[in-house]
């Protein structure tokens, strides 16, 4: 008669139990301080470090601690310090809008597939595949060599190229849920198709997308990189990849001007990915203790 | 009953279409709903009593099922054929519906207050902080403590009789003319079945609803309908008050369900009684000969029963029944 004798009531948000889930993972933990120390190191840095990224202020490709220049001077004899701050900026807002871009874009057409089936399920499955197929950094060379390289058409290149990882998920989250019984119990209880796919199926499928966007966010830096180097970018805007790519002719007389933006992105991937794998632990239900 | 039934279903006919063929999981199946009584739907699983239910609910999934024929009236309104969004207003609004598992029938990321108040604000335009005072007023209608506070409760922080009572708060929020339970103690210990049983009748006997009690329970029957249906591979093969059904079964599939029901109150003797069965199993719906789809199971079978369906014909006061044993005794010799 557990009805009645009412126990004590605690209702704990389920939010409150996934951080507690998170915050006992170490290496998620220590993804997240690592993320953190880099967000403040771009981010407040240029605060305590005012030196214009773009300003020769000595020989070019001096060595890092050299006159005081911590992590040296590039090609035109820029402050890599200094770039590393600024570039850091572009390169995290580049890879967070472009996730959000694939994630938007993903999302829909995996919801709408997943929700409705049947012909509308085919041909948006189709269209998915035929942007899977496509190599996905040839396909965002062209787009950028096509509408010229600025910060938009680099990160709308890097989005539009790579929403099919979250198609797919959610549809397969939306496949999966709408045949539960809560999902027939709202129906029953007159539930709008609008209402089912994003008030009662998104919520109950977001976990895996949540999971998968952060990594977007990480893969996407990788991808800002990748196309920098190649030249894709606009030269007038200091990025990670930029600083690697305008260096990379003198990367046998001066290979700390490639490493140092280089291992940047790695420890900025290596955080995002380990905040990725806290987060699919927390979210994921099967591992949640009740 | 001279009224007009609140919910009527008359011949109607449901057919899936599988790979083995066509499955006629409703055929011909009729009942009438009056205001305010409950009716029970019994029969082994897989007859269609579930079936039933979502074509009322206008739920039959479409594809691969889809109601052939007959009609459903739910008043003076027809139901077969009505537009997705004529239908929309009438679930949750005018007919409820409770499911089996409350395990999973609760959203598990929203508060049960917000589900609850949600139901509530999708056909009355209530504001959100009133629809959520009748959230709580209406689990506490449905005898939960604390209801203010488990209004905050997520599913999984309540016990399945307890998840069970906010499925029927949220059925019965918009005041629904007609409330069916699908199987709705089946997941559920025995002491809060009857919990639940006993707060489903008080609850109608408050509201008025009639309740449609979709069950495979002969004692839930007895205890709580007024009327029931019994149904075999698709068919309605013995309907009647619950009193004439149980004290004077007349289909042998009946019979055989009453017999099944084991007693408790018998002394257990040295040699213990064994527990009765029906021999065999509900036949598969895609390949049901012309005769009489319990024929293969049935002790009273006769050769007639083999080649003609029995059609469902007045046997006594209020009963009615579908069996050639019953129609025509003399064929047997």
């Amino acid at each position: 008669m557990t009805d009645h004798a009412a126990p004590a009531l605690k209702v704990q948000h389920p939010l409150t139990e996934m951080a507690a889930m998170f915050f006992q993972n170490r290496s998620a933990v220590a993804g997240l301080a690592l993320l953190i120390s880099i967000l403040l190191f771009t981010f407040v840095g240029p605060y305590l470090y005012p030196t214009d990224p773009f300003e020769m202020v000595w020989t070019p490709l001096s060595f890092p601690g050299e006159e005081g220049f911590l992590l040296g001077t590039d090609y035109l004899g820029r402050d890599i310090l200094a770039a590393m701050m600024a570039g850091g900026q572009v390169s995290m807002a580049i890879g967070l809008a472009a996730a959000v871009i694939s994630v938007v874009i993903g999302v829909s057409v995996g919801a709408f597939a997943g929700y409705y089936g049947g012909v509308v399920e085919e041909a948006l499955m189709r269209f998915t595949e035929f942007f899977q197929v496509l190599p996905t950094l040839l396909f965002s060379m062209v787009i950028v060599a096509l509408f010229g390289a600025s910060l938009l058409t680099v990160t709308l290149a890097i989005g539009v190229v790579s929403w099919t990882a979250v198609a797919r998920v959610t549809r397969s989250e939306f496949l999966r849920i709408r045949e539960l019984e809560y999902v027939s119990a709202a129906r029953s209880g007159s539930a709008r198709d609008g209402y089912l796919i994003f008030r009662v199926i998104l919520p109950n499928a977001l976990p895996p997308i949540i999971v998968q966007a952060n990594l977007m966010v990480g893969s996407a830096i990788l991808f800002e990189a990748a196309l920098s180097f190649l030249g894709l970018s606009d030269p007038n805007i200091m990025s990670w990849g930029q600083v690697i790519g305008s260096n990379r002719p003198y990367i046998l007389d001066a290979g700390f001007a490639v490493a140092i933006p280089g291992f940047a992105i790695f420890l900025t991937v290596l955080a995002i990915s380990l905040i990725g794998d806290g987060l699919n632990d927390a979210l994921n239900p099967k591992l949640r203790q009740r | 009953m001279e009224r007009a039934p609140l919910l009527s279903v008359t011949d109607v006919v449901v057919d899936f279409k599988t790979r083995h063929g066509n499955a006629r999981v409703l055929d011909q199946v009729s009942l009438a709903v009056e205001s305010g009584e409950i009716l029970g739907i019994v029969g082994e699983s897989g007859c269609g009593k579930s079936m039933t239910a979502l074509s009322i609910m206008g739920l039959v999934p479409d594809p691969p099922g889809k109601v052939t024929s007959g009609s459903i009236k739910l008043g003076d309104r027809e139901l077969v054929g009505m537009d997705q969004e004529g239908l929309r207003r009438i679930r949750g609004k005018d007919i409820g519906m409770i499911f089996q598992e409350p395990m999973t029938s609760l959203n598990p990321v929203f508060t049960v207050g917000e589900q609850i108040a949600e139901s509530l604000r999708q056909h009355e335009n209530a504001s959100p902080k009133a629809a959520m005072a009748k959230a709580v007023d209406m689990l506490r209608a449905v005898e939960i403590p604390e209801a203010e506070a488990r209004a905050k409760a997520y599913p999984h922080q309540l016990s399945g009789g307890m998840r069970q009572r906010v499925m029927i708060a949220m059925a019965l929020a918009c005041g629904p003319k007609v409330l069916i339970a699908d199987e709705p103690t089946t997941a559920l210990d025995a002491t809060v079945q009857a919990q639940i049983f006993d707060l489903l009748q008080d609850l109608q006997q408050e509201t008025g609803t009639a309740i449609v009690l979709i069950t495979h329970d002969m004692g839930a029957i007895a205890e709580l309908a007024d009327r029931v249906v019994v149904m075999y591979a698709g068919r309605v093969v013995e309907s009647g008050s619950v009193r004439d059904v149980l004290s004077r079964p007349r289909h042998p599939y009946t019979k055989g369900l009453i017999a099944c029901v084991p007693h408790l109150e018998e002394e257990p003797g040295p040699v213990r009684k064994e527990l009765l069965e029906i021999p065999g199993v509900v036949p598969a719906l895609t390949d049901l000969g012309a005769g009489c789809a319990f024929a293969p199971r049935c002790g009273e079978v006769m050769p007639k029963c083999r080649q003609q369906k029995p059609v469902l014909t007045e046997a006594g006061d209020t009963q009615c029944v579908a069996c050639w044993a019953v129609h025509e005794p003399a064929a047997a010799s």
